[in-house]
């Protein structure tokens, strides 16, 4: 039967690694080109490996470890799934990213690891991040990994696709942050569940790559399988800067000499998607999300005014050059000072972020105004390293997740917010809407 | 491959949208990833006199959403290492969902909001469609049909078995299986 229905983008990248017409609904069998796996999947998926009488990888160049959420270790027990990781990837010839150089999703693109119509997948439900260069990325769990990683192959439902329209002329001051917010405040915890999100709309130029990175950053907090953006000249920049020989398919010569020669993957323009979701960003305005879920989304003032203790600067949605430039300058314009008894905890995604925020003395005013500065990696996101709240804490983080005990104290109340909203708040010492600064 | 289960046990209720780092705590599994230590902290953001309650057997019921949030495998295998073999709901999150069958925990999608606390359940699983009795009710419900190749993973034993026996392999994405 012929189906002449013009596919998604999700379609189209899932066509062509199970080599199938494949379509929404369908269960295709994939071929995978990266596989990312942190220290809190990877010692698990090593036993699953064993366990599947795994001898050896399917292609060590298409496999990473990131040690991330313990970095550095703080027990002996973290330390040691630390040398099993290290030794696994010798064994075998994975790439490791080593403590301190930062998180998977963040580090894999800055890297020129992902390219536009790969398959990554990574445990860990962040890595739909690296959608932003228009790859069909996803999370799944340690066992999906092992098998991964034995056969190059993983099982996938093909998703239907929800279409973000973005529209409106972005107002100063709104945040990629207040736009995610809105985004899965609007589709609600499980609004995307099974589904992909494909950004379209005559605002997406008005998104950096990095801000792209945060709104497919938390897409999966509205339970998205995937979150991908088409490629434009943001995207192209980014590669031809990272990704050795990247022509973004436009070169003539024989095909596949270098994986960079396959074209940007667009939908066709006959694509059914499950519904549209426009966000005006005109209309838009700074967000917090209140306790004790990332889907409970309030303007600023409703949340205005609460007294803050610890303001994080950090994780895969907030933690790249330039959120902190935006936090910085907030806090500059709000008298260069954090508010006595707000500690400010400033955790970089990688080390390129770190490195960049050195060099351009970012990271010598935040010093100065106070901050605690820890190790790249995910930090205090989720209670694993960094700093941990004490009782009854109020926490306004540029994180992604504020669920009870996340940061692993469970009397500790976390609110989300953008960068400048953090910084505002560190400045007052209560939740201030950054509008107000100056 | 054909899947036939049957499962009877003792309903433990929750609500919606139970994240996976309330079935068990980031912080937890930074100690240790074993499971029959994990077991004595499950779902204790929410409850923390469960896991001292739970009986092997007994079937976790929840609401919408089950498993959100972190894609941790952990949290399906400390269910299972409580003695729980299924787990009730009216949705899952799709990482939970996957997470569950590559460990051969059953997932059943129904509508749970007329089940109590403490309700005896009987779960027939005959090939892809699950059926729930509530014995003290003479009530049926019925449950959304599995899709096909998770089925073979579930009949499997789960992932490990699927793959040591040639699983994607064997399975090359030539036959597309249509929903």
């Amino acid at each position: 039967m012929t189906n002449a229905r013009g596919k998604t983008i999700s379609e189209k990248i899932l066509s062509s690694k199970s080599g199938t017409d494949a379509r929404a609904g369908d269960v295709v069998v994939c071929d995978v080109d990266l596989v990312l796996g942190t220290d809190a999947s990877t010692p698990m998926t090593i036993a699953y490996f064993d366990k599947m009488g795994g001898e050896r990888l399917f292609d060590a160049s298409r496999v990473v470890f990131s040690l991330d959420h313990y970095s550095p270790p703080s027990t002996p027990k973290t330390a040691a799934f630390h040398d099993q990781i290290r030794s696994f990837a010798h064994r075998h010839g994975a790439t490791v990213f080593e403590v301190g150089e930062g998180i998977s999703h963040q580090v894999a693109p800055e890297r020129g690891r992902v390219l536009p119509g790969d398959l990554v997948i990574g445990a860990d439900s962040h890595t739909v991040t690296c959608g932003a260069l228009n790859a069909f990325a996803t999370g799944l769990g340690s066992s999906d990994l092992a098998a991964a990683l034995i056969t190059g192959r993983t099982w996938l439902r093909v998703p239907e696709t929800i279409r973000v329209e973005l529209t409106g002329s972005r107002p100063p001051g709104l945040a990629a942050k207040d736009v995610g917010l809105a985004m899965i405040g609007a589709l609600g915890g499980e609004g995307a569940n099974y589904q992909s999100l494909e950004f379209h709309g005559p605002s997406v130029g008005a998104l950096t790559l990095d801000e792209r990175m945060v709104l497919s950053n938390l897409s999966v907090e509205a339970g998205a399988k995937a979150a991908i953006w088409e490629v434009d000249g943001a995207t192209i920049h980014f590669l031809s800067e990272r990704v050795d020989g990247w022509t973004g398919g436009q070169v003539a010569g024989p095909p596949a000499v270098h994986p960079s020669t396959r074209p940007p993957v667009h939908p066709d323009s006959g694509a059914s998607y499950s519904r549209e979701l426009c966000l005006d960003l005109a209309t838009l305005s700074p967000r917090v999300a209140i306790p004790h879920d990332p889907t409970n989304v309030v303007g600023v003032g409703d949340a205005a005014g609460v007294p803050v203790h610890m303001v994080f600067l950090g994780t895969c949605t907030g933690g790249r050059v330039s959120d902190f430039h935006e936090a910085v300058h907030v806090l500059e314009r709000a008298g260069g000072r954090v508010a006595p008894g707000v500690q400010l905890v400033v955790t970089p995604a990688s080390r390129e972020v770190l490195l960049t925020l050195v060099d351009d003395g970012t990271l010598a005013k935040l010093t100065t105004m106070g901050a605690v500065v820890t190790t790249p990696g995910c930090g205090a996101c989720c209670g694993t390293s960094g700093a941990i709240p004490s009782d009854g804490m109020t926490v306004l983080s540029t994180a992604n997740r504020n669920f009870k005990a996340r940061m692993g104290n469970a009397t500790a109340s976390i609110y989300l917010a953008s960068p400048a909203t953090c910084a505002a708040s560190a400045a007052t010492g209560r939740i201030t809407d950054p509008r107000e600064i100056g | 491959m054909t899947t036939h289960l049957s499962l009877d046990g003792r309903a433990r209720v929750f609500g919606d949208d139970v994240n996976t780092d309330y079935i068990i705590a980031s912080t937890r599994k930074r100690d240790t990833l074993d499971e029959s230590v994990l077991k004595r902290y499950l779902l204790e953001a929410i409850d923390p006199s469960f896991a001292a309650s739970v009986q092997p057997g007994d079937l976790i019921v929840a609401g919408a959403n089950f498993g959100c949030g972190s894609a941790m495998e952990i949290a399906a295998t400390v269910i299972l290492a409580a003695g729980i073999k299924a787990v009730l709901a009216r949705s899952f999150s799709r990482t939970f969902y996957r997470n569950a069958v590559n460990n051969a925990l059953v997932p059943i999608e129904c509508d749970t909001r007329s089940i109590r606390e403490g309700d005896r359940l009987s779960i027939a699983l005959d090939d892809r469609r699950a059926a729930v009795q509530l014995l003290d009710r003479n009530e049926t419900l019925s449950a959304a049909p599995l899709a096909p190749l998770m089925a073979d993973v579930l009949s499997a034993g789960g992932l490990v078995p699927y793959v040591r026996n040639g699983g994607y392999r064997a399975h090359r994405a030539s036959d597309v299986e249509q929903r």
